[in-house]
């Protein structure tokens, strides 16, 4: 009151606010804030840029440069002396690439004694037309003699170029395809005779060390195998485990002991899953090594915990009244569990389990100890067989150094995260459609 | 007769007996399932368990302990010479009459005699059969083979026999207990239950798999490495030989592979923790529930891709990117362009490491936050304070123990991750402090360790087992001490 009869001007004027620093701490708060959206868009912006990067550099994988021609499949060559109806080698080892080599050379007009265009025409056709041809031949031997029209692998270093993946300003001693060649190529490609096409190859084939000709068609196959083995091993296993914890267990120590376990099992880094299986499974039981049984095995062990977790997450969501009203009726434990609570929990165990079969499909370091890494180009029949799986495929084929790889690397990736996608997607349509809430 | 062909019989065999139990079951009753203590099915099921269970479990032991006896009498049957001999070319002797053994079963009787006098004239017709030998086979190993394929096939046939019988009586035995009062259902149920305690202990027995594993290869590299050695070691060369040469035995220190572990992991927390801090708090105390439910999500997209595409994104965009980005950058300050940034260095991986991890750091500890009281806020913004200050003030301090307990789980899972360090750290094991340059880690050299063409029992090979057993007792230790938080956490609100 004293300051006001002091100063009779302050009578009207409004004392002055004490400063608080609401300025200030409005200022942090606004800046607390933008911490926390830049943060999220920090996490959101690397998955943008992760998945772009995969998709702007795999998507050309799905597409192959083919060359058109005609090819003569001419006796001359392939069997000079007309023994293959006495040895069936004849046709297996004859010289296919020179066949094909001939027909394009024939397409872009080079002379046949011209030797240094001869061969910069062999580096344009891939070395995996003599499988192609070969196989064509075996067939249907009655076509040696005729001319076919025939969709010939060009060569990795032609199909990158095609794609536009080859700097052509660099000067062509740095480069892998010559003017000449690029000059070729645009010719075939305007007469229609080189274009790109759908690669079925990429689905179906399985390794090889050059790029056009390699597929995941073996790692699929391995992965599927691997997937199957998971299934009919850990989801009866897990759903049984889970059922006795959550339903029957008397606590006790023991009990203890494994839920401690299992929790701590989730959390072991999975190469360590790859040192027991190649220690129990493949030295002490002796397994084949490189063998999707194997593979499926430890993978087993490694999402077990997962699928143990989610079933009695599942198991503990169904309301108690069910198995009091089963239990009222005159069922036993057992058949209240199995007939009366098991049903219901199945959307959650499933959901669980399509998400733990989902991690092993992309899980990769436990496999490269079992020998999964090794070069498999034909198709596995049996689990025993040699086989590889999608990312160990992926692994592979990254520590590839010529270019063509990084585009297929990225092509198997996209693949992978086809698979993914839609079990996870599975898994959340199947939540949705069954989850019920008590 | 094969395995799967005996398993395919019992099968059979326990389908006929469900149908046989529960019609003679129905039979007794007088078609009224009502007089019968247990529903009919439980009388079928029944018979089928007493059949197949006692005749799996005789097979099962069969297959498992007839090998040892079988391969113990053929080495006693070796001649003395041979006997006297190391234990490891006793086992490549048994490894060739095993291999011969195989091999005369393909061969046609006239092959066998034609032979069956001339040790070396067997090798090359098993090898035209696809059956190849290491050696010439000497006389001695011609008769083991020849034994061990006569007691393998008498061997499989008193199993096939045994089997067949004790699913046989088993099957009559319960089939005659079958009765009104018989309870069948109690019976079937006790096997039920037995069979999932026999599941739930398999978490036991991987633990158990995996110590016992370890510790035994571990051991054996223990016996040719000291163990002080490999602890404290500062130097890690394993020099690698190849099979059979006496090369020396190399340097195998953990020191530097620890620290390249750490230390990427650290980079790894550095990215990962405050980015994934922020957006949970962001999530779970701004945004709105429509943005929360876009964003989360999406977030957690990054925990389900594999740890092989991060590899790959490191080796071919990041590192890259780093690589040219300080070439620019040193191009602009010093007028020479060289990078500082290695392609491969402990920042690409810790740093893509970092970004796999953020979901980790930031799903858990959105449950926490989201788990302290709503009292505990209003008191704090009733009492004047900002948004940010409720959450710095009070939320966090309440959350911290919870958090703590996330953060060491995702440390956990840094320090075992493998495929980003093995495809962007480097392989080089160095003890240095710059981040700009390659380091190794522990998984690195598990994987490389393992993936080469070495005979398993060179230390080279076993030092992985060391090495993994270090990484599981690290990893173990963070997990327990991050459980023990946590739980503790938790009965604070309850």
């Amino acid at each position: 009151m004293t300051d006001v009869v002091s100063s009779p001007a302050g009578v009207l004027a409004k004392p002055a606010r004490r400063d608080i620093g609401i300025k200030r701490r409005y200022a942090a708060e606004r800046r607390f804030r933008a911490y926390g959206i830049a943060a999220l868009s920090f996490g959101l912006l690397f998955l943008a840029l992760l998945l772009w990067s995969v998709v702007s550099k795999g998507y050309t994988a799905f597409q192959q440069t083919m060359i058109t021609v005609p090819v003569e499949f001419s006796e001359q060559i392939i069997d000079k002396d007309n023994e293959r109806a006495t040895d069936p080698q004849k046709l297996l080892t004859a010289n296919y690439p020179l066949i094909a080599r001939n027909a394009v050379a024939k397409a872009l007009g080079v002379a046949e004694g011209d030797r240094a265009g001869l061969r910069a025409v062999n580096q344009m056709i891939s070395d995996a037309v003599r499988g192609q041809l070969r196989d064509m031949v075996v067939a249907n031997p009655q076509i040696v003699g005729t001319t076919q029209t025939v969709s010939l692998l060009a060569a990795g270093d032609v199909d990158s170029a095609f794609k536009g993946q080859i700097d052509l300003t660099v000067t062509e001693n740095n480069r892998k395809v010559s003017d000449q060649q690029v000059g070729w190529m645009n010719q075939l490609a305007e007469a229609g005779a080189l274009g790109k096409h759908f690669n079925t190859g990429i689905f179906v084939n399985g390794n090889s060390s050059r790029p056009e000709a390699a597929g995941v068609g073996v790692a699929l196959i391995g992965s599927f195998y691997m997937m199957l083995i998971v299934l009919v091993l850990a989801l009866p296993i897990g759903v049984a485990a889970s059922i006795y914890l959550e339903e029957f267990a008397p606590k006790n120590k023991f009990t203890d002991l494994i839920e401690v376990n299992i929790n701590n099992l989730a959390a072991v880094p999975s190469i360590v899953y790859g040192l027991l299986g190649l220690a129990v499974f493949i030295n002490f039981m002796g397994l084949p090594r490189s063998a999707s049984l194997v593979g499926g095995l430890v993978l087993t062990l490694m999402t077990l915990p997962t699928i143990i977790i989610a079933t009695r997450a599942a198991l503990k969501a169904v309301p108690p009244s069910i198995r009091a009203a089963a239990l009222g009726l005159g069922a036993s434990k057992m058949q209240t569990i199995f007939h009366h609570v098991l049903p219901l929990a199945m959307p959650g165990i499933l959901t669980g389990t399509i998400i733990g079969l989902a991690h092993a499909l992309g899980e990769t370091a436990p496999l490269l100890l079992i020998g999964m890494v090794a070069f498999v180009a034909n198709y596995p029949t049996t689990p025993m067989d040699p086989s590889t799986a999608l990312p160990v495929q992926i692994y592979m084929w990254a520590n590839e150094a010529e270019r063509a790889f990084v585009e297929r690397t990225s092509g198997a990736i996209i693949i992978l995260l086809l698979f993914l996608i839609v079990m996870n997607v599975g898994a959340i349509l199947l939540r949705r459609r069954f989850e019920r809430r008590w | 007769m094969s395995t799967p062909l005996i398993l395919l019989i019992l099968a059979i065999i326990a389908v006929v007996c469900y149908v046989v139990g529960t019609r003679h079951a129905l039979a007794i009753a007088g078609g009224l399932s009502s007089k019968l203590h247990s529903r009919p099915g439980y009388y079928g099921a029944f018979v089928a368990i007493c059949a197949v269970l006692p005749a799996a479990v005789v097979l099962a032991a069969w297959l498992i302990a007839s090998p040892f006896y079988i391969n113990s009498t053929v080495r006693g049957g070796f001649p003395e010479d041979v006997k006297a001999r190391s234990v490891a070319e006793q086992g490549l002797a048994f490894g060739m009459v095993s291999s011969l053994a195989r091999g005369m079963d393909v061969l046609t009787l006239e092959e066998i005699d034609r032979v069956g006098s001339n040790p070396a004239e067997l090798r090359n017709t098993l090898g035209t059969k696809g059956v190849a030998l290491a050696g010439d086979p000497e006389p001695y190993m011609v008769a083991s083979a020849g034994d061990l394929n006569a007691m393998n096939k008498i061997s499989n046939r008193v199993m096939t026999a045994v089997v067949l019988i004790v699913a046989l009586i088993g099957a009559g035995l319960s089939y005659n207990r079958i009765s009104h009062r018989f309870r069948a259902r109690n019976r079937v149920e006790r096997v039920i239950l037995g069979a999932l305690v026999v599941a739930s202990s398999i978490a036991i027995i991987t633990t158990v798999g995996i110590v016992m594993s370890m510790l035994t290869e571990a051991g054996h590299f223990f016996g040719r490495v000291p163990a002080w050695e490999f602890f404290f070691g500062t130097v890690w060369d394993p020099r690698f030989a190849a099979a059979g040469t006496t090369a020396s035995e190399g340097q195998f220190g953990l020191i530097p592979l620890l620290l390249g572990t750490l230390y990427i992991g650290l980079v790894a927390m550095l990215v990962a923790v405050p980015v994934g801090l922020f957006s949970a708090i962001y999530m779970s105390e701004y945004a709105s529930p429509r943005l929360r439910s876009v964003a989360k999500p999406l977030l957690e997209v990054l925990a389900g891709i594999p740890t092989i595409v991060y590899g790959f994104f490191a080796l071919t965009t990041v590192g890259p990117f780093l690589r040219d980005l300080s070439a620019d950058i040193n191009g602009i300050v010093t007028g020479n362009a060289m990078n500082f940034i290695q392609a491969q260095s402990v920042l690409t991986a810790g740093f893509v490491m970092g970004i796999m991890l953020i979901p980790y750091v930031s799903s858990l500890s959105d449950d926490i936050i989201t788990a302290v009281p709503r009292a505990l806020r209003d008191g704090s913004l009733g009492l004047g304070a900002t948004k940010s200050e409720t959450i710095k003030k009070v939320v966090m301090p309440a959350a911290l123990p919870g958090v703590v307990g996330a953060l060491l789980m995702t440390a956990s899972r840094a320090i075992g991750e493998t495929m980003i360090v093995v495809l962007a750290a480097g392989v080089a094991a160095r003890m240095q402090l710059n981040p700009f340059e390659p380091m190794t880690t522990v998984t690195v050299k598990i994987v490389s360790q393992l993936t080469g063409d070495l005979e398993f029992t060179s230390p080279q090979t076993l030092v992985a087992f060391a090495l993994g057993i270090t990484l599981f007792v690290i990893t173990l230790c963070l997990n327990i001490y991050a459980l023990f938080i946590v739980r503790k956490y938790r009965e604070q609100y309850e």
